[in-house]
């Protein structure tokens, strides 16, 4: 019986499928980090304004230009092949023996990263033009205007595509076990190999990612909630009479 | 040239001398000039597309303009070196669509400016700021974000924010235009206040009988000029110019 068989796969194994489950945690967590301040970075850069003419503004070109090949790069090609090229030609070409781990979390930042500066790109056109022009007009300079109005606004409007984009990653990570990365992907496929069940050591492997992505998605929502602040405000003298039963 | 004025220099605030301003080939504003002396009400009337609300936003340099000078305490602002985020802070800009902070709440919006761009303590900025939301009337409302507010609140908040910078004039954009009808009278409420304090204000708007009652001079603008200027009296009830005599005649027929 499967039933039987998938009980005690997973019991047999649950310390091989916990390290691979929490090694996907770890390389979609902070990949998934990295790569969103990655995004904000080049979302931030884009919005530095270029002076008419002068060297500041071929510099800011040249970087704009560099930032857009790397996006279109990396959102061009497939993160399995990304990752075999990292992995190999940096081994190839420099002699380096990179740690896998380390490996796998650079290639989901960069990769991520390229999705982000996308979604930040969005995030800051959708902000309104008279929040610049009102941060303008109290005297505010560019910086001023972005970290204390347009970038609290951005994180906000951009919450649920990151969201969406750390579950993404919290799946594809699978596909990193081509360059010998320990995550749940890897870990089922050892199982597999050793008692030949490939049906009921996946669904052990399918049940723990589904576990993984519901639990972040909740708590992403929660998230969200907590920023949006409370849905009432309190008037004033309600305060004070607040405080005035306590006192 | 500038130095020769230097009588009037003491009353004006801002002298505005030849402006111009282009969109591509299309002239909005041809070689104004204008002033805004301390302690005036000045209104600027005209129908749509005349030019005033460019001029406004020329004024605190939201638009660049094309030619021209903007004098303030005898230097002109669009030299090259001026230091434009410090004149800034001088000018209060109040906005047809409000434009509050949308992720601060109501007494952080009048805090920010002050801590940030004049660096002001943060009890200072909070007294002040308090202030003046007592002036417009909302200080009860200082936990609220921009969201929770009705529109004639949002921009009576707006207006606090503006003043809590202190500024030596106070700009007003069509203030009540994007308000629902029984909003416009708490907010042109407020700015008659403001107006009888003696605070500098120059107000674009299509209220007239608002016009009327708070002004000082009233500014008339037709296709990019300025066609007639003069008391309320003058312009309202004597005109001279055949083109304001057919724009008051329009609007006072609704």
């Amino acid at each position: 019986m499967s039933i039987d068989w998938i009980i005690s796969i997973a019991t047999e194994n649950w310390e091989m499928f916990l390290r691979g489950a929490w090694m996907t945690l770890l390389i979609a967590t902070l990949g998934t980090v990295f790569g969103a301040i990655i995004g904000l970075l080049i979302g931030i850069i884009n919005t530095i304004p270029k002076p008419e003419r002068g060297l500041k503004r071929i510099v800011l070109k040249l970087i704009n230009i560099i930032l857009g090949i790397y996006v279109g790069f990396f959102r061009g090609t497939p993160m399995i092949v990304q990752a075999m090229v990292v992995f190999y030609g940096a081994a190839q070409a420099f002699g380096v023996d990179m740690d896998r781990t380390f490996a796998a979390i650079f290639i989901v930042a960069i990769n991520t990263g390229a999705y982000m500066a996308e979604i930040v790109r969005g995030g800051i056109i959708s902000v309104d033009k008279g929040q610049f022009e009102a941060a303008q007009a109290i005297g505010m300079n560019h910086w001023q205007t972005m970290i204390h109005v347009v970038l609290p606004q951005v994180l906000r409007n951009i919450l649920p595509a990151t969201g969406n984009q750390f579950v993404m990653n919290i799946k594809d990570t699978s596909v990193l076990n081509v360059i010998g990365v320990t995550e749940l992907y890897f870990q089922t496929k050892s199982v597999s190999g050793n008692n030949f069940r490939y049906f009921e050591s996946f669904f052990v492997a399918c049940i723990l990612y589904l576990i993984m992505t519901f639990v972040v998605t909740k708590i992403l929502h929660y998230f969200e909630k907590r920023l949006d602040g409370p849905q009432n405000y309190q008037m004033i003298d309600d305060l004070e009479q607040v405080e005035g039963k306590k006192a | 040239m500038i130095a020769s004025k230097g009588d009037r220099l003491m009353k004006n605030v801002i002298e505005i001398q030849h402006l111009s301003k282009s969109f591509g080939t299309h002239e909005v504003l041809k070689d104004i000039d204008f002033s805004v002396n301390k302690g005036e009400v000045v209104c600027v009337i005209g129908s749509s597309g005349s030019g005033k609300s460019t001029l406004l936003r020329c004024i605190n340099l939201l638009e660049r303009p094309s030619g021209g000078q903007i004098v303030y305490q005898g230097e002109n602002i669009l030299d090259n070196n001026h230091n434009i985020n410090n004149y800034r802070t001088k000018l209060g800009m109040v906005f047809q669509s409000f434009n509050l902070f949308n992720n601060l709440n109501v007494l952080t919006n009048c805090i920010v400016g002050q801590t940030k761009v004049l660096k002001r303590s943060k009890s200072d900025a909070e007294n002040v700021a308090m202030k003046y939301l007592k002036v417009v009337g909302l200080d009860r409302y200082i936990n609220a974000k921009p969201h929770q507010l009705s529109g004639g609140q949002k921009q009576r908040v707006a207006i606090a924010r503006a003043l809590s910078m202190e500024p030596d004039v106070l700009l007003f954009d069509e203030p009540t235009s994007a308000l629902d009808p029984e909003m416009v009278g708490e907010v042109l409420k407020v700015m008659k206040e403001l107006a009888g304090t003696g605070l500098t204000m120059l107000i674009v708007t299509h209220e007239m009988e608002f016009a009327r009652e708070v002004s000082d001079r009233v500014v008339f603008m037709d296709k990019g000029v300025i066609v007639e200027e003069g008391s309320p009296e003058q312009i309202f009830n004597h005109p001279q110019n055949e083109r304001t005599k057919a724009f008051l005649k329009r609007t006072f027929k609704q």
